[in-house]
């Protein structure tokens, strides 16, 4: 616990020094017009913000398909459509993301919608599978205890089964957000904002500052919603389990 | 309906809580299988007494008892409980009125002891109050102190006292009938004596009706008021008092299976409180060694038994050790030889050849001293116990229709439906 804690003090540590660092090089390098306009710190501001709405948004609608799905393929009645589900999913991430985001873009139109559609298909197999394991390796004499004192297959799935599979469901979780924070970075190839037009930008016009400068602020953004992840997977931990 | 046991502890008094249960025809055959799991069993569990299923693995002694309940749902038959026919009402609401214990307890990890044994009376809509005063009553029950054990967690606990929550919270709301399915399975041979001391002192408490799985024999015979072996399909071999069972095996198969030593099974029908016990010297921590010593030389002992404020024993010292020693110490030994009053001989000599000793203390409810008991002590007893056996008493009705041939020719009343 206090291993894990201390891990988490690092990285927060690490994340403020490297920002820090990206800062006073920014501050004090000497930049041309085109690249100081570029990196004009409201204009970095916006395009974060874009960056994390277009992700959050894709996880809130990951979690809404992706958590139910698993709970339901572990039901008994359809647990045999569970391999089949994960083989979709599976194919959902294995698919390069840059191709089925541009795919996707001449038929259902460029913009944001179009990325956080493509973001979803990428990003729901980690929390389905999490999902599924982690109620999985509830241990079943529990579930049969729960029902043998009387309770509901509803209230064994909501009191027992979900709370126990919390660990690994919310490590899945994390994983998905860290996944969608990398590649929101593509949005910027079908219109759909975000940092990843730092990134373009610098690669077209050749600005080697504005394509660093891009480069470290989305892997920072991605550690620090890895952090927050990590952080939240300690304190929605059940207590009673090791 | 006389109690088969001469158990001084359970008087046979007037306030069984415990409902009658009656399996009528009951089968459960599972779809794409040619032979039924339980094949048209009718089985008697009379109010207030425990009875144990025993049989080979997968004889279907689980899937019987978790027909009581409908954990698992029979294909055919009637479940009557109280003379309330429970096939077809609603199994969650059943099941809260039937207690329910699993191996090791089947405690939930994420809760707290008392969140646990809250359960069942949180699903029947109890006020917080009474629920907290419920809680610490039954870990009363159980042995374990409320203000230590009430907010831990399972895991902070040893494997007997979650197995003693695991019984407290299916008593939690008092309900009639007991279910338990190898409750004993999970912990070491000690601590398992002790649970079944425990819950023979509860039982004796609260009288309910107690249907509980094993594949130990000789835990069926040291628990059981009745005993049903089954063979494979839940076919009934024997349903009867352990007394009887042992002294007339009703069939080869039954004969196997108690095992060639029956004759010294009769250690397991006997129990401590039954027997003369010893007395010895007594002291408390503090006392002078040389006056505890002239006591013990005045009364012929070999050593006194050092007892705490409550009249639990913690230690014993022999002459030498009084000797050497100046003033009585209060240290707990743990390797001292203890047996709970309602213990068999067979665990009383079982603790004896485990401490090497000739003699092991006995202790009544909530641990207090009560005398010793000897080697010597067990093999009168077994003697007058093998002298006086014959006793006669009225078995419950058990039995399984048209399947197979054991077809009770005195029941025979069901017969010829081919399966």
């Amino acid at each position: 616990m206090s291993a894990e804690r201390r891990g988490l003090i690092f990285q927060l540590l690490g994340i403020a020094a490297a920002f820090a660092i990206l800062v006073i090089w920014l501050v004090t390098a000497d930049l041309t017009e085109t690249e100081r306009q570029t990196l004009d710190p409201a204009t970095i501001l916006k395009y974060t913000q874009q960056h994390l709405e277009i992700t959050l948004i894709s996880a809130v609608i990951v979690l809404l398909i992706a958590i139910p799905l698993g709970i339901l393929l572990t039901r008994p009645s359809v647990r045999k459509a569970a391999p089949a589900v994960r083989a979709v999913a599976n194919f959902g991430q294995a698919a390069p993301a840059i191709g089925v985001i541009v795919l996707l873009a001449f038929w259902l139109g460029f913009g944001a919608r179009t990325a956080i559609v493509s973001l979803v298909i990428y990003a729901i197999l980690p929390v389905l599978s999490n999902t599924i394991v982690g109620l999985q390796q509830v241990d079943q004499r529990l579930v049969e205890a729960g029902r043998g004192i009387g309770m509901s297959q509803l209230a064994v799935l909501f009191k027992i089964e979900l709370p126990l599979a919390v660990p690994v469901m919310l490590a899945g979780i994390r994983t998905a957000l860290v996944l969608l924070v990398g590649t929101a970075t593509l949005a910027t190839f079908i219109n759909g904002g975000g940092l990843g037009i730092l990134i373009t930008t610098g690669v077209n016009l050749n600005l080697n500052v504005v394509l660093i400068a891009g480069s470290l602020l989305v892997a920072l953004l991605a550690l620090t919603i890895d952090w927050v992840g990590r952080l939240v997977e300690q304190l929605a931990r059940p207590k009673g389990l090791s | 309906m006389s109690d088969p046991k001469i158990s001084s502890t359970s008087e046979p008094s007037g306030n069984v809580t415990g409902a009658s249960i009656m399996l009528e025809e009951v089968t459960k055959t599972y779809p794409g299988q040619k032979k039924s799991a339980v094949g048209g069993l009718t089985l008697e569990i009379p109010a207030g007494s425990i009875v144990m299923f025993v049989g080979p693995s997968g004889c279907g002694k689980t899937t019987t008892l978790k027909m009581i309940n409908r954990l698992i749902e029979p294909t055919s038959g009637q479940i009557v409980i109280n003379g309330e026919d429970v096939t077809g009402m609603n199994g969650d609401e059943l099941r809260r009125r039937i207690g329910y214990v699993i191996q090791a307890g089947g405690l939930f990890p994420h809760m707290t002891v008392a969140t646990n044994i809250a359960m069942v009376p949180k699903m029947l809509g109890w006020s917080k109050e009474k629920i907290a005063a419920r809680v610490d009553e039954l870990l009363e029950l159980v042995s374990l102190d409320p203000e230590l054990y009430r907010d831990r967690f399972p895991k902070e606990l040893s494997g007997g006292q979650q197995q003693r929550v695991g019984v407290a919270r299916a008593l939690a709301a008092d309900p009639p009938v007991l279910l338990m399915d190898e409750p004993f399975g999970a912990v070491d041979p000690i601590t398992r004596q002790r649970l079944q001391d425990e819950l023979l002192n509860i039982q004796s408490e609260v009288q309910k009706t107690i249907v509980c799985v094993t594949h130990d024999f000789d835990e069926a015979v040291k628990l059981g008021d009745w005993i049903a072996i089954f063979n494979e399909g839940a076919q009934l071999e024997q349903y009867d008092s352990p007394e009887r069972i042992l002294a007339n095996p009703a069939s080869e198969f039954v004969e196997n299976f108690i095992g060639s030593g029956a004759g010294l099974k009769q250690l397991t029908l006997t129990r401590v409180n039954e027997v003369e016990l010893l007395g010895t010297v007594t002291t408390t921590p503090g006392k002078r060694a040389s006056d505890v010593l002239s006591q013990i030389q005045g009364a012929g002992r070999k050593f006194a038994v050092v007892l705490d404020s409550r009249g639990r024993p913690l230690r014993r010292l022999d002459r030498r050790q009084l000797s050497r020693a100046e003033i009585i110490e209060g240290t707990y030994d743990p390797d001292l030889p203890v047996v709970g009053e309602q213990a068999t001989l067979n665990d009383a000599l079982d603790t004896m050849l485990v401490a090497s000793a000739e003699s092991a203390i006995v202790t009544g409810p909530r641990d207090v001293f009560k005398g010793l008991i000897t080697v010597q002590t067990v093999m009168e007893a077994i003697a007058a116990a093998n002298a006086s056996m014959d006793q006669d008493h009225e078995a419950p009705v058990g039995l399984n229709s048209g399947a197979i041939n054991v077809v009770d020719i005195e029941q025979g009343s069901s017969s010829g439906e081919s399966a």
